[in-house]
């Protein structure tokens, strides 16, 4: 069955079963291999992205569900890896295996679009549901609240 | 330390670079060679290119710990090259392996690449720079010893001609030419420029837009997807299944069995298994998730982690086998002449004998971010292996293996990892990607689900463990038997940092049992010492609070002339904070464990709430590892290492029933997230004045459970012995 998605601002009409998750439509058939697989049941954020201005977990997302919404990934944050949160994330070298971190930095524009300067209890509940194993966390943390402080000035 | 002797024999290879700039190769002998006396092959590479960037090969594999940045800096803080000039580039696993490990080691961990491998990559970078100083000689008439290197420009005083510099690009080619008459010495610690300064990593940037390629990302033409499914008790072997039941099944192209060879297979091998093939991973994973299987579950059926800790407790109960301090990892300053044979009589002796009770941690998973996948593109003539590996060369040879292939035709490409942690050390991943690809006649990604990942992990072994000490005059132990009870597979991990303890103690014996085991077992962020730590170091403070010492300064008494390990102590009581007495609901621990010739001392402050949930309010670590040549990695390991460590103790364990792991995803394996993240961790590196080089990778992951359990007995009043420790009645 065709679906139309709205990818990054780009129609994307993919021929797929209507409950294949979403994640598997952005890797395989859109070819955008950013947003990652973790676990497949919601647990783990890597798979992470926007959709409408939430953050939301494409591994459990039918495909039939994201149809005609604004899909949100990694690849189209910036055209040149310099959204305020790339740039606070590189600066206070966040990432190390790199792995959760599309889904965590998904995670983290979704807040801030939501809560321009969100307080450490905020980014805690916002976060939990990105896990890093390399336990880049305070990092993390630090980097949202600097991602808030570039998008003030 | 152990900085590892080389002979002068060594020489240089040279070939002019695609680009027409200057390719050096470094001899350097493999211990082998060295101890026959003879010069080795060539184990690291540069080259220099006309525009005069500099493009270093790391032969070890990024994992988040840095490799592709720590080997470039070191090469480039000899070659003295700006920073900004030097690429970091790929090792070529196949050259490697056919022409002799090339490079030495492919392999990556035991937190390694920096503490071993320096001396042959600084050695890299000497060598060239000396060459090119060299060629500038020749090329400008004047004494070698007039011409400077320094970041990238060859220069000299000339006496008719005035100032005259050049770039090392413009020198490259003359310099393929030059042979040194004797090799360069490298650099010593305090001569360095680049080394010991805070350096980014340099694949930061494309971990933040999605750039990073991971195996899982890797697509080849008229690719296929696999989702696979071993026996789910380990050992155990396929006997049937039925494909016609799901051949119809949308996008299904094929079944493949996965055969095992042997009954029970070595930790590389391929293990019985069956994958489905289809267009999409989801599709291959539906049909395979309703296939009817048959196995023969094997001995394992039988076993599960209550059938092991019945049995490790009876064990316990009797006197286990001795082991010697020879037999352990044997850390800086141990004291070797511990007497073993007087424990016994002096403990049925003792007027004041201290009896412990069991300690125990759980079976742990390595649950790296990315699952296992590898990719694998099988022809007739050609066979190219994107796959999950710390260790590129040992998985290109597997592939061979696998297939009855040459190695000289099998191309296994270095990507990014997705974690490692030692589990990309016993993993057949990649057997599976190329079994699979050569029975369908097509490229094919494996990718396993997060079920299958854990359930097939090399998993970190459990642990059981108890003492029994004889106390004398001045509340210190005069005879100490430990007797820990690991498992048959990997059963050395059971002594680690307990045959080997550090503390001065007279009359010491270490005792070691073993449990049936048939869970595949593998290398897991500081294995052994992880687990160990937790016992051994709860173990101290429960002597100590019976002798009537502080725990710090009864380890402060008893690592007396033992400077690394005085360093570390002596900055714990000076930069913590430390007391025992916090007042109700809260409290302070330490601990410390040496790892990978590394000291790493923990202070952890806790809160227990009323309802007894635990908070880890504070963790500090005072790391003494020798040299660090990249401070702000350095700290960030550390931060991961304490994180990764205290998540497995505060919220792990794998439970296994008839044989099989039950919990097999973040649901019911759960792991730390950012809200248990301690809010403050701090990291002291305190490097001694007795310098050596340790690792960094892994060290500050055993001090963090036992300094939490002890912090937790101060603040509660009760003595946790397992993990996970968030399960604790408090």
């Amino acid at each position: 069955m065709a679906i139309t998605l709205n990818i990054n601002g780009q129609d994307h009409t993919i021929d797929a079963d209507p409950q294949m998750p979403l994640l598997w439509a952005i890797r395989e058939k859109a070819g955008l291999s950013g947003t990652k697989f973790g676990c497949g049941i919601a647990q783990c954020g890597a798979c992470t992205v926007i959709i409408d201005g939430n953050a939301v977990r494409s591994c459990n997302t039918p495909l039939a569900t994201a149809a005609g919404k604004a899909i949100r990934t990694i690849e189209g944050l910036s055209a040149d890896n310099d959204h305020p949160v790339q740039k606070a994330w590189q600066e206070l070298t966040v990432p190390q295996c790199g792995y959760c971190q599309s889904g965590q930095i998904m995670s983290a524009v979704a807040l801030l679009e939501q809560s321009p300067d969100p307080t450490d209890n905020e980014i805690d509940k916002a976060m939990a549901g990105n896990i890093c194993r390399c336990g880049t966390y305070t990092r993390i943390r630090a980097a949202i609240h600097r991602a808030a402080e570039m998008s003030k000035t | 330390m152990n900085t590892p002797s080389f002979s002068r024999r060594n020489f240089l290879k040279v070939t002019v670079s695609a680009a027409g700039g200057l390719m050096v190769g470094f001899t350097l002998p493999t211990p082998l060679q060295a101890a026959m006396g003879e010069a080795g092959e060539i184990n690291a590479w540069l080259t220099i290119d006309p525009d005069n960037i500099v493009s270093i090969v790391t032969p070890q594999t990024e994992m988040g710990q840095g490799a592709w940045t720590s080997i470039p800096m070191m090469v480039a803080e000899e070659l003295d090259v700006p920073w900004e000039n030097v690429r970091s580039v790929r090792a070529d696993a196949n050259r490697h392996v056919n022409n002799a490990e090339l490079y030495t080691t492919t392999s990556t961990g035991g937190s390694t690449t920096v503490s071993r491998r320096h001396p042959y990559m600084m050695q890299a970078g000497a060598s060239a720079r000396e060459r090119l100083r060299v060629a500038a000689s020749n090329r400008w008439g004047v004494p070698l010893d007039k011409v400077v290197a320094k970041q990238g420009y060859l220069s000299t005083e000339h006496e008719e001609q005035g100032m005259l510099q050049g770039t090392y690009g413009e020198f490259a080619a003359d310099a393929v030419a030059v042979t040194l008459e004797k090799e360069p010495t490298i650099k010593a610690y305090g001569d360095w420029w680049l080394l010991g300064t805070d350096v980014k990593r340099v694949d930061v940037a494309s971990k933040t837009n999605g750039s990073a390629v991971y195996p899982i990302d890797v697509t080849v033409e008229g690719m296929v997807y696999a989702a696979v499914q071993a026996c789910p008790v380990p050992e155990g072997k396929l006997v049937s299944f039925d494909f016609e039941a799901v051949k119809g099944m949308p996008g299904v192209i094929a079944a493949v069995e996965l055969k095992q060879v042997k009954d029970v297979p070595a930790f590389t091998d391929l293990r019985s298994a069956v994958a489905i093939v289809a267009e999409s991973w989801f599709q291959a994973k539906n049909a395979l998730a309703v296939m009817p299987i048959v196995w023969d579950f094997g001995r394992g059926a039988t076993i599960s982690f209550e059938s092991q800790t019945a049995e490790a407790l009876s064990l316990l109960a009797a006197p286990g086998t001795l082991v010697k301090d020879e037999d352990g990892n044997i850390g800086k300053g141990m004291d070797k002449g511990v007497n073993h044979d007087a424990v016994p009589d002096l403990l049925a002796a003792s007027t004041k004998l201290v009896t412990g009770e069991v300690y125990s941690r759980p079976f742990e998973a390595h649950a790296t971010m990315m699952p296992p996948c590898a990719v694998a593109d099988v022809k007739a003539d050609r066979v190219d292996v994107w796959t999950f590996t710390q260790d590129i060369g040992r998985s290109l040879n597997e592939v061979a293996d696998q297939l009855g292939r040459d190695t000289k035709a099998v191309f296994l490409h270095q990507t990014q990892l997705g974690g490692g942690f030692g589990g990309g050390y016993n993993m057949d991943v990649h057997r599976q990607a190329a079994a699979i690809s050569a029975a369908v006649g097509k490229p094919v990604k494996v990718i396993r689900s997060r079920e299958e990942d854990i359930a097939q992990d090399s998993q970190r072994p459990p642990v059981w463990g108890t003492y029994k000490a004889a106390l004398g005059e001045d509340g210190l132990p005069v005879a100490l038997l430990t007797h820990f009870v690991g498992e048959e597979k990997m059963p050395a991990f059971a002594q680690r940092g307990v045959a080997n303890l550090p503390y001065l103690i007279p009359n010491r014996r270490h005792e070691n049992s073993l449990v049936q085991n048939h869970v595949p077992i593998g290398y897991h962020r500081a294995p052994g010492a992880n687990s160990n730590g937790f016992i051994v170091e709860q173990m101290v403070d429960e002597l100590a609070q019976a002798g009537g010492w502080d725990p710090l300064e009864w380890r402060i008494k008893l690592t007396e002339g033992m400077e690394p390990w005085q360093r570390v102590l002596q900055a714990m009581k000076a930069k913590s904070g430390w007391t025992t007495d916090m007042g109700d609901g809260e409290g302070m621990g330490c601990a410390v464990v040496e790892s990978h010739g590394t000291i790493a001392g923990c202070v952890a402050t806790v809160s227990v709430s009323r309802r007894g949930q635990i908070f880890v309010d504070k963790l500090q670590y005072f790391i003494n590892s020798g040299y660090v040549i990249n401070p702000l990695n350095a700290r960030e390991q550390a931060e991961s290492s304490a994180i990764w460590e205290l998540s497995h103790a505060m919220f792990g364990g794998l439970q296994v029933r008839d044989g099989r792991i039950v919990n097999t995803n973040f649901d019911s394996y759960p792991m730390m997230r950012m809200p248990d993240t301690p809010p403050e961790i701090e990291v002291n590196l305190e490097m001694s004045e007795d310098q050596w080089w340790g690792g960094l990778g892994e060290p500050t992951g055993p001090p963090t459970p036992p300094a939490v359990a002890n912090a937790l007995f101060y603040a509660t009043g009760t003595r946790v012995r397992t993990t996970p420790l968030s399960k604790a009645e408090l």
